[in-house]
């Protein structure tokens, strides 16, 4: 299993090659179609993330080894790539792991913007999510 | 919505666009093309300066000072309501309150018309096309005494049901609260035709010109509305600051709704006895600069002529609607015969936001989303739409960029 730190400089190294922000966008479309789908019967309000725009549905449940397992959807496909990314760098990694996780490659990579509160995307509210979802299960792991 | 007068000076957009120095800007290394003006305009220099002037030269509290600044303050204050009045033709300077904008306009005529006036049991008709703002204050009313919220049903291309107007009129409506222009789509409303079937059932109107002021001229004794709001921001003025237009022997039935400083005639310990108009509705120190630079505001707007605006932003409409019909799988929602400067759309196969988030990495700025009118997207079954909409500075060639744009975009998400 690739650490957080390994799964950073891949994601960074991928980005690095685009010259444009087409490309970069293209890249994240392509993404999308990555994206673990969360099954149909998750797909719920309890589910949803609310953000203003595009819906995220995400769910998350302790998988293999104890692991954090994600799968979501969003009806907007760049935001589909962006989900699939993060859930690239914080899935299946043991639930402290998760909690912890820095968010700092998301600037580097120059998609900050997508993850400030004012694009109201949800995504925000998904990482949080995410993030809290391992902070929970450490919790439990460790009782 | 008036009659267009023969006599029109040639509306240069080029020298206009001169007087807007934030479109000089680059967004994300493209030139600016800002069509989010139905959100809020960009302001000219003329009214960025007025700003500047008054907080460099006379910045004083106003209506009570005996100092010269102060008389200054006041005399621009009380000068740029009256502006205000001569611009929509009312009929007194007193009848122009000052309020933060149309949203706190609409809340003023509930809480004190609306709280005195409204029983349980009561309607109010409110149309289907409304922005949130003129239908959350008649929910907490709803909730407060129990009043009845009616819905005026529209067509297909977003223009008014004015048989179903008519009819739901005849059920005891006591008030009735359209917008003049729908910021989603742009349909603009028989206003006139609606207060005087209004009035001949005995209701009251209240009526939301924010997306009316910055594309027509509107003379409310014309339209002979009871209450009619607007916000500065959309009409190139400041944020903060709009207009309650109320007939005079309305407002002064009515209760204060807001208590404190400059509202009062005389107050003791226990009770005070209020002010006249407009001051009764005027608590606190008011935001002198915002008002001052309404009027600057209102004075660039009649210096390039309301009609001329007018004229510029419809050739704009033509010209992209006939340039998008060419896309495929783009529909328009509000298709209405009568409309003003907005193009609201979705494209089969994409989502708003995808296409919103790939035009503003091109430059081009539009709004994506519901609108704040739910319930309209609701009717259409769409989670929101795309919103190009023009102000008096937008160009042709901003239209050309933007198809094209478009086009990209979805060349990308297709």
């Amino acid at each position: 299993m690739e650490s957080l730190a390994e799964r950073k400089a891949e994601i960074l190294d991928e980005f690095m090659m685009f010259d444009d922000w087409m490309q970069k966008y293209e890249h994240i479309i392509e993404l999308g179609k990555e994206l673990p789908l969360i099954d149909e019967q998750y797909k719920t309000e309890e589910h949803l993330i609310k953000g203003c725009q595009s819906r995220v549905w995400l769910h998350a449940n302790e998988g293999d080894a104890g692991l954090v397992h994600f799968t979501a959807d969003s009806d907007a496909i760049i935001t589909k790539g962006l989900i699939a990314l993060m859930i690239r760098y914080m899935g299946d990694l043991p639930a402290k792991d998760v909690a912890q996780a820095d968010m700092g490659f998301i600037q580097e990579i120059g998609l900050q913007d997508h993850l400030s509160p004012t694009r109201s995307n949800g995504l925000v509210s998904m990482v949080k999510q995410m993030k809290l979802y391992g902070m929970a299960l450490a919790a439990k792991q460790s009782s | 919505m008036q009659e267009k007068t023969m006599d029109i000076p040639a509306f240069d957009v080029a020298h206009v666009r001169q007087e807007f120095p934030i479109l000089e800007r680059k967004v994300n290394g493209q030139p600016l093309v800002y069509f989010d003006n139905a959100a809020t305009v960009q302001k000219p220099q003329s009214v960025i300066d007025a700003l500047v002037h008054y907080y460099s030269h006379y910045n004083a509290n106003i209506h009570r000072g005996v100092h010269s600044l102060a008389q200054e303050a006041t005399q621009a204050y009380e000068d740029a309501r009256k502006t205000i009045q001569q611009h929509i033709n009312a009929e007194h300077a007193h009848e122009i309150i000052f309020t933060m904008g149309t949203t706190d306009a609409i809340n003023l005529v509930m809480q004190s018309w609306g709280r005195s006036e409204l029983h349980q049991g009561d309607t109010v008709l409110i149309s289907a096309l409304e922005h949130h703002s003129n239908m959350v204050p008649w929910h907490l009313l709803k909730q407060e005494k129990g009043i009845h919220i009616e819905v005026i049903p529209i067509h297909e291309d977003g223009s008014l049901n004015m048989e179903a107007y008519a009819e739901l009129l005849q059920n005891g409506v006591k008030l009735v609260c359209v917008n003049h222009v729908s910021n989603a789509l742009g349909s603009i409303n028989p206003i006139k035709k609606m207060v005087q079937l209004a009035h001949e059932a005995g209701a009251k109107t209240m009526i939301d010109g924010a997306q009316a002021l910055p594309h027509a001229k509107v003379d409310v004794r014309d339209l002979n509305a009871d209450f009619y709001a607007f916000s500065g921001h959309k009409v190139y003025g400041p944020t903060g600051i709009g207009i309650l237009y109320g007939k005079e022997a309305l407002l002064n039935q009515m209760p204060p709704w807001r208590g404190g400083g400059e509202m009062i005639a005389s107050v003791t310990y226990q009770s005070s006895t209020y002010n006249t108009l407009p001051h009764k509705f005027e608590a606190g120190t008011p935001n002198i600069a915002g008002g001052i630079v309404l009027g600057s505001a209102i004075d660039f707007v009649n210096t390039l002529g309301v009609e001329n605006i007018e004229r510029h932003e419809a050739q704009l409409l033509n010209y992209l609607v006939e340039k998008a019909a060419h896309i495929d799988g783009l529909k328009v929602y509000g298709t209405a015969k009568e409309k003003a400067g907005v193009f609201s759309f979705l494209v089969d196969g994409t989502h708003p936001y995808d296409v919103g988030t790939l035009l503003d990495q091109m430059g081009v700025a539009v709004r994506t989303g519901h609108h704040c009118a739910e319930p309209l997207m609701n009717h259409f079954g769409i989670p929101g739409t795309i919103r190009a909409s023009f102000a008096c500075y937008n160009t042709f060639e901003e239209v050309d960029v933007f198809v094209h744009s478009l086009e990209r975009a979805l060349k990308m998400l297709r």
